[in-house]
């Protein structure tokens, strides 16, 4: 047994047993745990898009566009490095903190409405294109290929799933068959997806526990 | 109570503990289970093992420290692979944890010692973008210059100084695009954005709770390929034939799994078996 000299690896390996306490019951260390994990992480993301968003973003092409004005005025040159719509995102940044105050609040909503509105935009082409006419597209597939038993239950498993998503009409008869058929192949996608959710539980676990028993003990190689 | 009863109400953390050495006892073993690769790590593998020497790959790292056991092992053996291919290797993240995760599997590779003898410098054989906020819109405006939407890189030097960025403007001078994702943004944006739109060659390697539904995206044009969760970085490694973390890791995954799938059996056992009688009462 060799544990780790690391100051860093005694902390994480102390907040580990913190977290995995909770598994005994609730407890103040595991309180303890939590509420430093939420702070540590709230302050990080903080720090991090302050730096990398409103200073690198928005503070250096205002700096830079300032600077250049005042030192050569106007040219036409300025729009090569000064990114003015740096400059419209701050504006509307700004008008979303006018929601502290009630009775300009309403305002804020033009910021919304402007990410709304471009991110519908921005997205609509993308998710008809690669999960729309994609996807129909390999759900084309031919009967007489190679993989013809595969192809055959995605392409049933594809129309009896459809089936059971429509419901303008009652699923009785033999379009409830295939309605139920359809509950079938989602059950087992369901079971599939679950099934990939305990591996990367267990996952995680087993980095923990090599973290736990290598890293900080040194049990382990 | 009956024996059956007991077992329904078993303390859980009787449950938790076994689980618990379950995944422990088998680290202590060196044990390499068998790994079967699967048709999806393969498309990624041969993509790779395909291109020719000094051909540029962008590695987007969009997962932070809670996914690393299972991407971790996944970044690793794909840099061994890219760097004993003599590709180069541009990295990125739109995470903003990413680019660190990268250093740290950049460190673990570099000092192998087959790696460290072709003494591989920083920006002429590998780089470091960094992190740039804006989520999927930064994989847009990399489709049309990669250098407006990361000016400099992960340490603040201009792109233009940096000699492997000399002539790569877009995806059209990018080879292949390997994203490893945790969430979003992540795989399906990378989809949607860079192989979709502008043509890339993407492969992916994801958690195995996101890999499901990645699946669809399989195929032409869209993924060449994907590993899912620990099993694809196990894969992975079995193609390259440098076993690593990743199968190390698989003994203690199946044990695990076989003391899960016992206590599903023994649990449906006894409920089956205690059905009748709590109907009764």
């Amino acid at each position: 047994m060799h544990p780790s000299p690391d100051i860093g690896i005694w902390i994480g390996a102390l907040l580990t047993l913190g977290i995995f306490s909770f598994l005994y019951g609730d407890n103040p260390y595991y309180k303890f745990c939590e509420a430093l994990f939420v702070g540590v992480s709230a302050g990080h993301w903080f720090v991090t898009l302050f730096w990398t968003v409103f200073v690198a973003k928005m503070i250096r092409n205002v700096e830079i566009g300032l600077n250049t004005f005042i030192t050569q005025g106007f040219s036409a040159g300025m729009a090569d490095y000064v990114h003015w719509s740096y400059i419209f995102g701050g504006i509307l940044g700004f008008l979303m903190l006018l929601r502290l105050f009630p009775k300009i609040g309403w305002i804020s909503r033009w910021s919304l409405a402007f990410v709304v509105g471009t991110t519908s935009g921005l997205f609509f082409i993308n998710y008809l294109v690669s999960n729309g006419l994609r996807q129909v597209e390999k759900s084309i597939l031919s009967l007489g290929a190679e993989f013809w038993f595969g192809n055959l239950i995605l392409v049933v498993g594809t129309f009896c799933g459809l089936i059971y998503f429509f419901f303008s009409k009652e699923h009785k008869g033999a379009f409830g068959g295939l309605a139920r058929v359809g509950i079938w192949f989602l059950m087992i996608t369901f079971g599939a997806t679950f099934g990939y959710t305990v591996m990367s539980r267990m996952s995680l676990l087993i980095g923990r526990m090599d973290y736990l028993l290598g890293n900080w003990l040194g049990l382990i190689g | 109570m009956g024996f059956f009863e007991r077992l329904l109400k078993i303390d859980r953390r009787i449950i938790f503990t076994l689980i618990a050495i379950a995944i422990a006892m088998p680290l202590f073993f060196d044990v390499s289970m068998y790994v079967e690769t699967t048709s999806e790590v393969r498309g990624v593998f041969t993509a790779v093992d395909t291109l020719s020497a000094g051909s540029k790959v962008l590695i987007s790292f969009d997962f932070d420290p809670g996914s690393m056991p299972e991407l971790q092992p996944m970044a690793e053996s794909f840099f061994r692979h890219c760097f004993s291919r003599d590709l180069k290797v541009i990295v990125m993240g739109l995470w903003p944890q990413g680019p660190l995760q990268a250093n740290w599997a950049l460190d673990v590779i570099l000092n192998e010692p087959d790696i460290k003898a072709k003494n591989l410098q920083y920006g002429v054989d590998y780089v470091n973008l960094g992190y740039t906020a804006g989520n999927e819109v930064v994989i847009q405006r990399m489709g049309s210059n990669i250098h407006a939407a990361f000016p400099a890189d992960y340490y603040g030097t201009p792109l233009d100084d940096i000699p492997l960025m000399k002539g790569v403007r877009n995806f059209d001078n990018i080879d292949f695009v390997y994203n490893l994702s945790a969430g979003y943004p992540g795989t399906m944006e990378w989809v949607q954005f860079a192989a979709d739109r502008f043509r890339a060659t993407l492969g992916a390697g994801n958690t195995a709770v996101q890999a499901p539904l990645m699946y669809p995206y399989l195929g032409k044009r869209q993924l060449v390929g994907i590993l899912g969760g620990m099993k694809g970085a196990a894969e992975y490694e079995v193609l390259a034939q440098r076993p690593a973390r990743g199968v190390r890791y698989m003994f203690s995954q199946g044990i695990a799994h076989a003391v899960v799938i016992f206590f599903v059996i023994v649990g449906n056992v006894a409920y089956f078996a205690t059905r009748k009688k709590r109907k009764e009462s």
